[in-house]
């Protein structure tokens, strides 16, 4: 092993442990979405948006919110404000910055909830068939006639407005679909031969669910997960512009939108740049989807 | 002792007017350490019988023994699942995708309540005829003939006493059966194994055991030994149209 | 003047690991024969066909001297031009009707299709055409199959209409992948029968590629053995039984046999010199 060189070990046929066996299959599937150079500029808009939202107090030029009055509106590229200001005089690439730890933690927290509880709704339903089937299903058919946007305003009317109701609204209306795919992959996989095998050594709903059906709905959950991405941030956005999302003096990006509509005309950077933002994450997003359901389908059968 | 007895077997699929009988009014013995076949074409309700055994194929009524000991429905129990092993058809399709070679032996040799499971996995993977070579593999790294001994491994590891064999090598090349054929005739040797053998090919069949039964539609149209059929003096019109389609002209 | 020519095919696969060759400097010819292409799975003898019409896409790769049909070199024509080779010219039997014939489309209308995709002329006279086609492969009830769907129908049936469906059109060559592999051993003889039947009549070429042995030997005049993508050796049909070569005589031995009680079957022992050693002209 000393002769091989790193690439050679991971690119092996022959792995040598559980371990080895895993990181190779990583290895592959890297190289995988690597060769797809789409993906990679998704990627790497993500990983700048990830940096962004990390180093925010080191990045930002200025203070999100300060207001400057006698400095509003002023255009792209004047002194000290490189993406002009808003109509409170704050700096519009600082808001950006910030507005970016928003945009994360609203896509992170949707990220885990809702295709957490599509899978488990879902791979239930579609393994125990029979009357579990039909009621989670309806279930999940109420919840997917739930218009977004009117279960959020039920949320703000009821709880206040605030950036956690608005994730708590789209993830409710954001799983039913994920609960769709998980269950129509679970009936695929049911009839298997190594879903047989495994009942014949004498294992339980629990464990061949857990352990046989996930790992298998899990790649397509992520592909679809990273593809819908760019309509859980523009309904987050669409909220924020609704003011139903972040309130304001947050540096949510819909928000800023919404306080920028006003100038479209006279100070079209106020609204356009933080859409912009919004354009590129979303494009990254699905780029980079594109990628992964290519890097994760089960590549069974030899060359 | 009778290791496996079956009598009066029917099984169905569906209910009322939608219900197909895939196999009607089955019997067959099967001693202990006796190799035997069921041969039949595609739809004649041989692999369907394995089925019902392991319960997989749920609706069925009659009488089946395991040792002695009724089955019903299609629950069955730890003890059961010692006892009884199956290996599938298609070596594609029968190992998970995402474990390799060592989560398989390893959860099956957990689900079983054995201990010193690496030493375990160890020696299946040998008396498979495959080395340790290919402990961390996945299926997609292995070939058709591999993932069958490793399905092989996989029904070993419990230490069972009858094993269901469907279909083992109809999709293998040529060679490759031949090798998986013989793992299986030694194993049954060194462990004194039983089996009841599915499959349409008769000179297979003729090959591993001694005796078998014909079907067609569902029904056991005739039972005899396979020196009977080598000698090609089967009784039933059906098993001779099936002897005479297996042989070429000039064989 | 032979039906088909081929000289020093390959055909390669880019992969992560390197440059997989499928197909290794294969050379042989066709007359108004029937030609059997025996070979294990990886042994090239599907690619072999497939290349043959051009029908591998990219990433493969196909290169040959030339690929002569009839005197005209099929790597020098373009695509448009290789369509109306297919079909016309060349047909090709697939292995499992399930996945070859269009399961949202009648029988018949694929008929008809197949029909006037290379022949000009009415409905009416393609569906006449489709249900004599129906006739000539012992489909007793013609027009009752045109209107049914390919679900509808058996397995040996629905290889008989693909027959149907790629002689239709009349071609000189018939390439059949696997016809019978899919189908229970009582309906193979008589769908190949059939198939034999025709190409026999028609003055056909056909080449007949198999895992079977003896399948093969049965149904073809010649029979080329391919090895990791090589030919090892080439023989007469009904001298199979007397082949040289050791992977020929291997594969033959390691076949359970009714006339033969063995404990242990012959088991092939592997010669890497047999995939070292160029290709027999076939």
């Amino acid at each position: 092993m000393s002769d091989m060189t790193l690439r050679q070990w991971l690119l092996t046929d022959e792995p040598t442990s559980r371990r080895h066996a895993r990181l190779a299959s990583l290895y592959k599937g890297w190289l995988t979405l690597r060769s797809n150079s789409m993906a990679m500029v998704g990627l790497a808009i993500l990983i700048v948006l990830v940096l962004t939202a990390v180093f925010a107090p080191i990045i930002a030029p200025q203070d999100p919110f300060v207001q400057d009055l006698s400095s509003r509106l002023l255009p792209i590229g004047s002194e000290g404000h490189l993406l002009g200001t808003d109509s409170l005089g704050r700096d519009i690439l600082s808001r950006l910055i910030y507005g970016a730890r928003i945009t994360l933690y609203i896509v992170a927290l949707v990220a885990l909830i809702a295709p957490v509880a599509g899978l488990l709704v879902g791979t239930v339903a579609g393994y125990a068939g029979g009357w579990a089937d039909v009621i989670l299903m309806r279930i999940t058919d109420i919840f997917l006639a739930f218009p977004r946007l009117v279960l959020a305003l039920a949320f703000v009317a009821a709880l206040g407005a605030g950036i956690e109701n608005a994730v708590l609204a789209i993830s409710l209306t954001a799983w039913p679909p994920y609960a769709r795919m998980a269950r129509a992959e679970t009936l695929t996989i049911r009839s298997t031969d190594y879903i047989n095998a495994i009942r014949l050594q004498g294992a339980g709903p629990l464990r061949i669910i857990t352990r046989h059906i996930w790992p298998l709905c899990i790649s397509s959950l992520i592909v679809r997960v990273t593809l819908d991405m760019a309509g859980i941030i523009l309904a987050a956005a669409g909220l924020g512009f609704l003011g139903l999302g972040a309130q304001p003096p947050s540096p949510e990006w819909g928000a800023m939108i919404s306080e920028g509509r006003r100038f479209i005309l006279d100070h079209w950077w106020v609204a356009t740049v933080p859409g912009l933002a919004i354009f590129a994450v979303s494009l990254a997003f699905n780029l980079l989807g594109d990628g992964l359901r290519d890097a994760l389908d089960p590549k069974d059968g030899g060359q | 002792m009778t290791a496996l007895e079956i009598k009066d077997l029917n099984v169905w699929f569906g209910h009322a007017h939608d219900r197909v009988d895939a196999v009607k009014s089955a019997g067959l013995n099967v001693m202990q350490g006796e190799s035997f076949g069921l041969v039949g074409e595609s739809g004649s309700g041989k692999s369907t019988i394995l089925r019902a055994i392991t319960g997989l194929a749920p609706h069925w009524s009659g009488t089946i023994r395991v040792e002695g000991e009724p089955l019903y429905g299609a629950k069955r129990d730890r003890g059961f699942f010692r006892t009884v092993q199956m290996v599938f058809q298609d070596p594609y399709a029968s190992l998970h995708p995402r474990h390799t070679v060592d989560q398989v032996l390893s959860e099956t040799i957990r689900l079983h309540g054995l201990d010193n499971i690496d030493k375990r996995v160890t020696d299946l993977l040998n008396d498979v005829g495959l080395g340790q070579r290919f402990r961390f593999r996945y299926p997609h790294q292995l070939s058709g003939g591999q993932r069958q001994r490793v399905a092989i491994a996989r029904a070993l590891a419990g230490e069972p006493d009858i094993l269901l064999l469907d279909e083992p090598t109809s999709a293998l090349d040529v060679s490759v059966q031949a090798e998986v054929l013989n793992l299986l005739t030694d194993l049954r040797s060194q462990r004194g194994l039983t089996y009841l053998m599915v499959s349409h090919d008769l000179p297979v069949i003729a090959h591993m055991c001694e005796q078998l039964a014909v079907m067609r539609s569902g029904e056991i149209v005739e039972v005899m030994s396979s020196e009977t059929l080598r000698l090609g003096k089967p009784n039933h019109e059906y098993s001779k149209q099936l002897l005479n389609a297996s042989v070429a002209p000039h064989q | 003047m032979n039906l088909l020519d081929i000289e020093d095919l390959w055909v390669r696969f880019p992969t992560r690991q390197g440059v997989f060759d499928a197909v290794r400097g294969v050379s042989f010819s066709l007359g108004r024969e029937r030609l059997g292409i025996v070979g294990e799975s990886g042994s090239g003898k599907s690619m072999t066909g497939r290349a043959i019409l051009r029908l591998i896409r990219k990433p493969g790769i196909v290169e040959a001297n030339h690929i002569n049909l009839e005197g005209r070199d099929l790597l020098q024509l373009t695509e448009r031009e290789m369509r109306s080779v297919r079909g016309k010219q060349i047909s090709m039997v697939m292995q499992d009707p399930k996945f070859s014939l269009n399961p949202v489309v009648t029988v018949g209308e694929q008929l008809m299709e197949a029909y006037l995709q290379h022949n000009s002329g009415s409905k009416s006279r393609a569906k006449k055409m489709a249900i004599e086609m129906l006739e000539d492969v012992s489909i007793r009830d013609p027009e009752r199959v045109m209107r049914a769907y390919p679900h509808e129908v058996s397995g040996g049936m629905g290889q008989r209409i693909m027959i149907a469906m790629m002689l239709i059109p009349n071609p000189n060559i018939l390439i059949a992948d696997e016809p019978t592999s899919a189908l229970d051993v009582s309906v193979q003889r008589q769908v190949l029968n059939i198939m034999d039947g025709l190409v026999k009549e028609r003055g056909m070429g056909l080449i007949f590629i198999s895992h079977d042995l003896n399948l093969v030997s049965e149904f073809c005049d010649r029979v080329l053995i391919m090895y990791s993508g090589r030919i090892v050796e080439v023989c007469e049909a009904d001298k199979l039984h007397q082949a040289q070569h050791p992977y020929t005589q291997g594969l033959l031995n390691s076949l359970p046999r009714l006339d033969d009680k063995r404990l242990h079957l012959s088991v092939l022992t592997r010669d890497p010199s047999w995939s070292d050693a160029p290709s027999v002209r076939g």
